[in-house]
């Protein structure tokens, strides 16, 4: 049995993320994103390496589709992928995701399709299609998808509703993180998973070689340069998706006006974000604990500064805060009102941690002000306004992800989301430090790993009972240490150690079409009608020992090995010695029948008898005893 | 008088300290208990966020199925799938106690067919189907008596009267909230709704962000962008006020009649109930909703002569007779138990029992008990095959863990060395005579053969002594093979050939 991961997309890159794996014949898909940097087919996952030779269509290739969170990088290929490739099988996403994934597609299409004058790959009722095929999941819900495989969310931080997923069909389980968080910010909680038993961990690594200090310091730069610039009378223009960053510098913004206690208007662009909030509101039970707490009083998506904003007041005068789709400045309304506003070196852009290759916000990242941004041949922008990046972003840094691996301790690790030089670097390491094997496969490559699979074995109550006794052992240290006045607050070693280590004996039967059976010893004799038959030894030797010493022979042979064998155990009775099964007493028998060798002068005969088991140390014993002088 | 003082009455920080040591579940959430027991709730549909218990452990699955409804306009809906094949199902809906109905197959063609749910004659789709038809008819008349309640308070606040509705089930409150906002906004009337009670606010805020544990329909308001209840835009617009006391200063600045009133306590006992019934109870416009349940003569006495109205109403608070027989055959568990009270109700089936208050109860259970063996664990077995039977045997060791609810035997710490020690230490046969000497001729040994006897003649043992190439003399008898010789090598090689001629494991 293994786990086969067929890497779709974020293959040693970022964007379009979608993983297939195969847990001992279940397949499943992670996750179904779009590649934001191409515009071709190359945007979406290569579908077409899903289907098994046995079956052609997707909806019997594959048990689940499940999705992370509601970024386009891993929803954007799902209507494509149900509607138009005719996927039909179950999908699971969390509430909060299922509620604003739509948004975020819509918003997406429209940009294609209604500004870009591009082709459109699915459509508005596709969208709507497509959601209604979603089953809804809580976190840490156990999920049920069918009789073999059970899945379960567990929060990831992120964006609201990102959810870690764990897969476990049969006794082989992984865990799949999406994009996650390891630390709490102004809106989210950090991720947070059990302890569980795992083969496989696919984690993200956008940040696979980056250590990042305190947020806080990142945030007050942020409220800092907005501030600057609107007491200056300028315009800042945040160019963000409608969801998720949007609200969290909107909480930050909303609060720091609160505080300073600022008149000056923060638009929304449209109604979408403005409606965004209003989910947010009904989801507050997906933020921090922080947000959560406060809700009866005051729900913090309630935005107290914000305004909707008009068309008209793009042009109008005075000092405003702007928060416009889509971001990266890569079309649509933030490319409207940038045109505008850039001109003016009053104003502000704030742009994203992040911006891919191609769109305007990647060109102003590295560009020099003033300067000018070709848009196409004939348009040019003549940028003068400030640019200040962002620099807090939702994703883990490369401690988290150790930090995550190392609490989960895997088996294999699975590096994806990321930039191919850095993820080789996480990925020694893990194998390094962490001693966990670690795979970083390009796009459409498989990577094959085992899968646990226990026995399973019926077993019996007297079993059961057996390996519930208690097992105790008297170990003797060797000698006691003597009480040093000066090391007297150290713990002296007990002259007597007891130790309880259960262990489980008994014996597994296996018989012909029936399942096979942990029994003990004594069940196996009984119903199979068996008995124990001994297998023991028996010698009979003299012993070279002066009658009158004062000590008898059995006390001086018993020091004399223990000396000898002192990890043995060992005991003296009045009659005999005992050393596991071996016996030895002085015989006084004369017609023994185990005597072999003639009696010397000063000897006594010692018979000795032994099972099977110690065949070895019993001839070891009795050739220590040969050789005694006593 | 101090409140600690009054018997049974805790006081608001023992409420909470109580509070801060319960783990909150969701629906379907494993909580492992001592890695032994696995708790898991499901929806039972009754209210928000209700539900059922299973209990799983290494030797069953135990079901706690409460009151529970098929149907819910609010809450998520009764989670019976979740319930299914289990060990014992201890049913525990008291709801129909009161009903004269008998505990008897739905199916009236099938008569008195003696019924069997663990075997699995109906077929599964038709039982659902019947179940969800059931269901149906059941939904359909809450429907009703929520939609006559509203049309009778309408008629009461048309006459200029008021509607005092002390019910304490929040399911019921907020759909009524939504039909008289409905019914006012037909009627095109600007009657005040108040929710007067120290949790309203918290309530209704609350009820708005709980959008995992409602029904579907309210899952779809929240997907297609609306708040899940109706109450949030009556709050903002003004046709809902909120008021944590009656005498709250807000509420009598904007206090009018006609108006609606929710408010606690269904026992008319406590709460601003009982104020506002002595204010309305003369006057015969005026409207008082209760429920079934209350005794309503006691209830009203001190209120009493009544002109008011009084419209009582029993809402659904449980499984109907009918219904559970269905249900028990779709959940097919191996073991019912019913409650004593029910006894009269109950058509008796194949395995169950009934069970009161204070007495144990003993459930014959033939479980098959399994545990898991990990590969570690399963490669250093040495499988011997019995001489006679057709059973493969090997000797287990290792360290049963309890993981989840399941054994687990795994490699224990100390077991490092286990490899070395493979030898077998029980043998199990008699020894055939002959079987063994040639033996010991092939291993080139002179071996004669002698009976021991005793007293009364039988054999005892026999004596096989070795003249070459040493000394010695194996003594055999039915359970025992004694080896004396003073050649380690020979006595080896005697075992070997001992152990031949057993089963050794």
């Amino acid at each position: 049995m293994a786990i086969e991961c067929l890497v779709l997309g974020a293959g040693q890159e970022v964007g379009k993320s979608c993983v297939v794996v195969t847990i001992n014949g279940k397949r499943i898909m992670f996750d179904c994103g779009m590649h934001m940097g191409y515009s071709d087919m190359r945007r979406y996952p290569d579908f077409s390496l899903i289907p098994k030779s046995n079956c052609s269509d997707f909806t019997n290739s594959l048990a689940c589709v499940i999705i992370t969170h509601f970024h386009l990088d891993h929803i954007g290929a799902l209507p494509y992928f149900t509607e138009v490739c005719g996927y039909n099988g179950p999908i699971y996403m969390t509430y909060p995701t299922k509620a604003l994934a739509p948004l975020m597609l819509e918003d997406y299409r429209k940009v294609m399709v209604d500004r870009r004058g591009e082709e459109e790959t699915f459509t508005s009722e596709d969208i709507v299609e497509c959601m209604k095929k979603v089953t809804a999941v809580d976190l840490k819900q156990t999920v049920q998808v069918d009789k073999d495989l059970q899945i379960r969310a567990y929060y990831a931080g992120h964006v609201l509703g990102a959810a870690m997923i764990y897969a476990k069909v049969g006794d082989a389980g992984m865990v799949y993180t999406g994009d996650y968080n390891m630390t709490p910010d102004r809106h989210l909680g950090a991720a947070r998973i059990d302890r569980l038993q795992l083969d496989l961990v696919i984690t993200e690594s956008t940040y696979a070689t980056t250590y990042r200090d305190s947020k806080y310091a990142r945030e007050r730069e942020f409220l800092k340069a907005v501030h600057n610039c609107i007491a200056g009378g300028g315009k800042v223009l945040i160019p963000t998706f409608a969801l998720g960053r949007a609200q969290e510098l909107c909480m930050l913004l909303d609060d720091y006006w609160e505080r300073m206690n600022l008149k000056v208007p923060i638009y929304f662009s449209s109604g979408l974000t403005i409606q965004a909030n209003m989910y947010y509101q009904i989801l507050i039970n997906w933020t921090s604990q922080k947000v959560k707490d406060t809700f009866t009083t005051r729900n913090a998506f309630d935005f107290k500064n914000v305004c909707s904003f008009d068309r008209s007041l793009i042009t109008a005068p005075g000092p405003c805060v702007l928060f416009a789709t889509p971001g990266m400045v890569s079309g649509g309304f933030s490319l409207e009102v940038f045109k505008q506003w850039a001109p003016s070196e009053q104003n502000l852009v704030m742009l994203p941690g992040y911006c891919v290759a191609g769109t305007i916000g990647h060109k102003l990242m590295s560009a020099k002000i003033p300067t000018q941004i070709h848009l196409d041949q004939d348009t040019r922008i003549d940028v003068r306004c400030q640019i200040h990046q962002l620099s807090f972003s939702p994703h883990t840094d490369a401690k988290g992800i150790m930090d995550l691996v190392k609490f989960l301790s895997p088996k294999h690790v699975m590096l994806v989301h990321g930039e191919k030089p850095n993820m080789a670097t996480l990925k020694e390491k893990i194998r390094s430090e962490l001693g966990i094997k670690c795979y970083d496969p390009a796009n459409n490559e498989t990577v094959c790993i085992p899968s646990t699979n226990y026995i399973k074995a019926r077993y019996s109550d007297a079993f059961q009972e057996s390996s519930l006794c208690p097992n105790f052992k008297f170990l003797k240290t060797s000698s006691r240490q003597d009480f040093d006045s000066v090391n007297s607050h150290m713990r002296t070693k007990p002259f007597l150690q007891v130790c309880d280590d259960r262990m489980a004996e008994g014996m597994l039967t296996l018989q012909k079409n029936q399942n096979p059976k942990v029994v003990t010893q004594n069940e196996v004799m009984t119903s199979l009608g068996l008995e124990k038959h001994e297998v023991k030894f028996d010698h009979c030797f003299p012993v070279v020992y002066v009658a009158n010493s004062k000590i008898s022979l059995l006390k001086q042979l018993f020091e004399r090995l223990v000396q000898e064998f002192p990890d043995l155990n060992m005991e003296d009775f009045p009659e005999h010695l005992q050393i596991q099964s071996f016996v030895v007493f002085v015989c006084s028998n004369e017609e023994c029948p185990h005597r072999s060798e003639q009696k010397k002068c000063d000897a006594v005969y010692c018979c000795c008898s032994w099972s099977l088991a110690d065949e070895k140390l019993a001839w070891k014993l009795i050739s220590v005893m040969k050789e005694f002088r006593g | 008088m101090e409140q600690s003082l009054v018997v049974g009455c805790p006081c608001i920080a023992d409420v909470k300290d109580c509070l801060t040591k319960v783990e909150s579940l969701k629906y379907a959430q494993e909580a492992c208990y001592n890695g032994t027991l696995i708790v898991k709730a499901s929806s039972s549909g009754l209210d928000i966020g209700s539900c059922n218990w299973s209990i799983t452990g290494p030797n069953g699955t135990i079901i706690y199925v409460s009151s529970s409804l098929c149907m819910s306009s609010t809450a998520t809906s009764f989670d019976y799938k979740a319930l299914q094949r289990s060990d014992v199902v201890l049913y525990s809906d008291f709801s129909s106690c009161n009903t004269t109905d008998k505990f008897e197959d739905g199916n009236n063609s099938s008569g008195t067919a003696a019924s069997n749910f663990s075997n699995i004659s109906d077929d599964a789709v038709d039982l659902e189907a019947s179940f969800t038809l059931l269901n149906n008819d059941e939904y359909m008349e809450e429907i009703e008596k929520l939609d006559f309640i509203c049309s009778c308070s309408m008629d009461s606040v048309k006459s200029r009267g008021s509607v005092l509705i002390p019910i304490g089930r929040l399911g019921i409150i907020l759909q009524l909230l939504e039909r008289f906002a409905l019914g006012l906004e037909s009627e095109n009337m600007k009657v005040p709704i108040f929710v007067v009670s120290s949790v309203a606010e918290e309530l209704m805020a609350f009820t708005n962000i709980i959008p995992e544990w409602l029904c579907k329909q309210r899952q779809d308001r929240l997907y297609s962008g609306q708040p899940l209840f109706t109450h949030v835009e009556m709050l903002k617009d003004g046709r809902l006020h909120l008021f944590p006391a009656i005498h709250s200063l807000e509420l009598l600045t904007i206090w009018q009649e006609p108006c609606i009133v929710f408010c606690p306590h269904w026992s008319l006992r406590l709460g601003p109930v009982v104020h506002l019934l002595q204010r309305w109870c003369k006057d015969q416009n005026s409207l008082l909703v209760m429920e079934e349940e209350v005794d309503a003569n006691l209830a009203l006495l001190p209120f009493k002569p009544m002109a008011m109205k009084v419209l009582q109403c029993s809402f659904l608070s449980g499984i109907q007779l009918q219904q559970s027989h269905l249900l028990l055959k779709m959940l097919q568990p191996r073991y019912v138990l019913f409650p004593e009270v029910l006894k009269r109700h109950v058509t008796p089936l194949d395995s169950f029992d009934y069970y009161s208050e204070n007495e144990k109860l003993h459930i014959p259970m033939v479980k098959n008990s399994e545990l898991d063996i990990t590969v570690e664990v399963a490669v250093q077995l040495r499988y011997t095959t019995l001489k006679q039977q057709d059973t493969n045997i090997s000797r287990l060791k290792g360290e049963l863990l309890m993981e989840q609810g399941r054994y687990l035997l795994s490699v224990g710490d100390n077991q490092v060395c286990s490899e070395t020690e493979t030898k077998p230490v029980l043998h199990l046969g008699r020894i055939d005579l002959n079987v063994l000497l040639v033996a010991l001729q092939k291993m080139g040994m002179n071996v004669t053969v002698e009976e021991a006897r005793g007293d009364d003649g039988l054999l005892t043992a026999s004596l096989v002594h070795v003249l070459e190439p040493n000394k010695a003399l194996i003594k055999v008898t039915d359970v025992q093979t004694l080896i004396s010789t003073a050649d380690e090598n020979l006595a080896s090689l005697i075992s070997q050939a001992v152990c031949t001629n057993l089963d050794c494991i």
